[in-house]
């Protein structure tokens, strides 16, 4: 038998690049030809408490600033910032969550937020990304509605002037201090207009009911601007219900679709779609599968009880088909049949919005989309960009560089 | 069909491991307990690179006889694990442990003198 030259790798642990990490995702940019559409990616994050250093000074109530900046000098204790326990990284089997820190960056001028987060989406050909934070995903949760109203402001403040202003590939739909429903309607009033600012979104994780009077002057104002609401999904352990779980994966798989479900049942039933008819209405990280079947519990319960929901001129499943879901993460059966039915129900060709979630642990590639024997190539191109171009009015140009 | 080089023998202790090009297969050549194994480097999951991440002993859990959960332990079947989600395969027969009807790709690993190499 032949021996043949062959390139070699050693692995190193001590070392850590995104372009190698995820050289895979790049093959696959390359041989799907990603280079010729545009693609969105409608959820992704940073790690915003890497940057918490600038984001305090942003924090315009003087002792607020002082007791979280103090209180960030001993993490895990006694912490002014609330976050929630879990085991997102698998005990250290999803590497790069400990070993992003070791990334070297280019010298060149940009932020490393920027300079890591566009090595990522060119890695996997994305164009545009809408950024979200991590650890304040759980600040709805925070007993002290004010810190969340200071640290949102902060953040939001800090992401416009130091990400959004200076890279036009990021985009975001700013954070909402939805458990005070003033600072919620200032903060679309401030930041409605800024740079990269497509839309507006609530943490799910919190008990602030969606019909409630106070909001609707806030969802007057994003319906006139044309800005959409979404609703990013997360999980609380603190829970009464989901404190019966006792490992992750329970607490995960329900948590990210037990809010939203929550939150999608009060919206519809209250007949916002009604009173807001042109407010879009997007739903992130929940998956698919509980639309599919939130839209046949509803529609079965509504026929006998339209008392209960007066406002409602259509069925629950009507109006839901009418909003916008991100993609991930895409629960994939072995039987592509029920995922096709699962796309039908939510009319997917103009309504799903294809969402990696990196660099959290369970991200999805475009080929979750793209590979999909079912979908033609122009429903694989809606999804994968061209439907959340037209959602949150953004330029088609390609603008990635895939290596 | 040819033989690939991994490494010289000595430079491949037990625990370590190489990924390999060769050709159009990318392949992960792993030294563990005595034994070279070798697997694609494409996780069956999502092409993520498989045999890249750590390698970690398979969680049991630990129900007694009267069938009482008494916590979780690690068993003595090595695991190595793709470092995007965390599929885990078993490095003795590269199966997928959440399906192991799915496998990666097994090649065969040969040692000429000090000299290891895969055939593919």
């Amino acid at each position: 038998m032949d021996t043949t030259p062959s390139e070699v790798r050693k692995l190193n642990f001590d070392d850590y690049s995104t372009a190698k990490h995820l050289d895979h995702a790049a093959q696959q940019a390359r041989v799907r030809n990603y280079q010729d559409f545009l693609i969105v990616d409608v959820d992704a994050h940073h790690y915003e408490n890497e940057s918490y250093q600038e984001v305090f000074k942003y924090i315009e109530s003087p002792v607020i600033r002082r007791d979280i900046i103090d209180s960030s000098s001993r993490p895990g204790r006694s912490a002014m910032l609330n976050s929630s326990v879990g085991n997102q990284n698998l005990g250290g089997r999803i590497t790069r969550a400990n070993l992003r820190r070791l990334q070297k960056v280019p010298q060149d001028g940009r932020h490393r937020d920027v300079a890591m987060t566009i090595e990522w989406m060119d890695s996997l050909g994305v164009d545009y990304a809408c950024m979200f934070p991590t650890p304040m995903l759980f600040l709805g949760l925070h007993p002290q509605v004010e810190i969340e109203v200071a640290l949102c402001r902060a953040y939001n403040r800090w992401l416009c002037e130091r990400i959004l202003a200076v890279e036009p590939r990021l985009i975001s739909m700013l954070y909402i201090p939805f458990n005070d429903p003033e600072a919620a309607y200032r903060t679309v009033k401030d930041f409605g207009d800024k740079k990269g600012v497509v839309g507006f979104m609530v943490t799910s994780p919190r008990y602030k009911p969606v019909h409630d009077n106070a909001y609707m002057k806030t969802y007057a104002l994003l319906e006139e601007l044309g800005k959409p609401i979404s609703f990013h999904a997360a999980y609380s352990w603190e829970d009464r219900a989901l404190q019966m779980t006792n490992r992750f994966i329970s607490v995960h798989s329900l948590g990210f679709m037990w809010f939203n479900m929550i939150h999608m049942t009060n919206w519809v039933i209250n007949g916002l779609p009604e009173r807001f008819p042109k407010l879009k209405v997007l739903w992130i990280e929940s998956g698919l599968t509980w639309a599919y079947t939130l839209m046949q519990r509803l529609d079965h319960s509504y026929m006998m009880r339209t008392s209960d929901c007066p406002s409602l001129k259509r069925k629950p499943s009507e109006y839901m088909r009418e909003m916008y879901y991100s993609s991930q993460p895409m629960e994939k059966p072995d039987d592509n049949s029920i995922l096709e039915a699962t796309f039908k129900m939510i009319k997917a060709d103009t309504q799903l919005l294809w969402s990696s979630d990196y660099p959290h642990w369970d991200f999805d590639t475009p080929g979750v989309i793209y590979d999909l024997p079912f979908l033609g190539e122009t429903a694989k191109r809606n999804i994968l960009g061209a439907n959340a171009a037209r959602v949150f009015n953004l330029d088609t140009k390609v603008v990635k560089k895939i290596p | 069909m040819a033989e690939w080089f991994v490494a010289k023998a000595s430079d491949l202790p037990d625990g370590d491991r190489r990924i390999v090009n060769a050709g159009n297969n990318e392949i992960g050549v792993f030294h563990h307990g005595g034994t070279y194994y070798a697997y694609s480097n494409y996780c069956v999951h999502s092409g993520g690179p498989a045999c890249e991440g750590i390698l970690i002993n398979q969680v049991v859990d630990l129900i007694a006889p009267d069938r009482t959960y008494q916590g979780q332990a690690f068993s003595d079947e090595m695991h190595f694990v793709c470092p995007w989600h965390g599929y885990e395969y078993d490095i003795a027969t590269g199966q997928c442990i959440g399906d192991r009807k799915l496998k990666l790709k097994k090649f065969e690993v040969v040692r000429r003198g000090d000299d290891i190499y895969v055939v593919a």
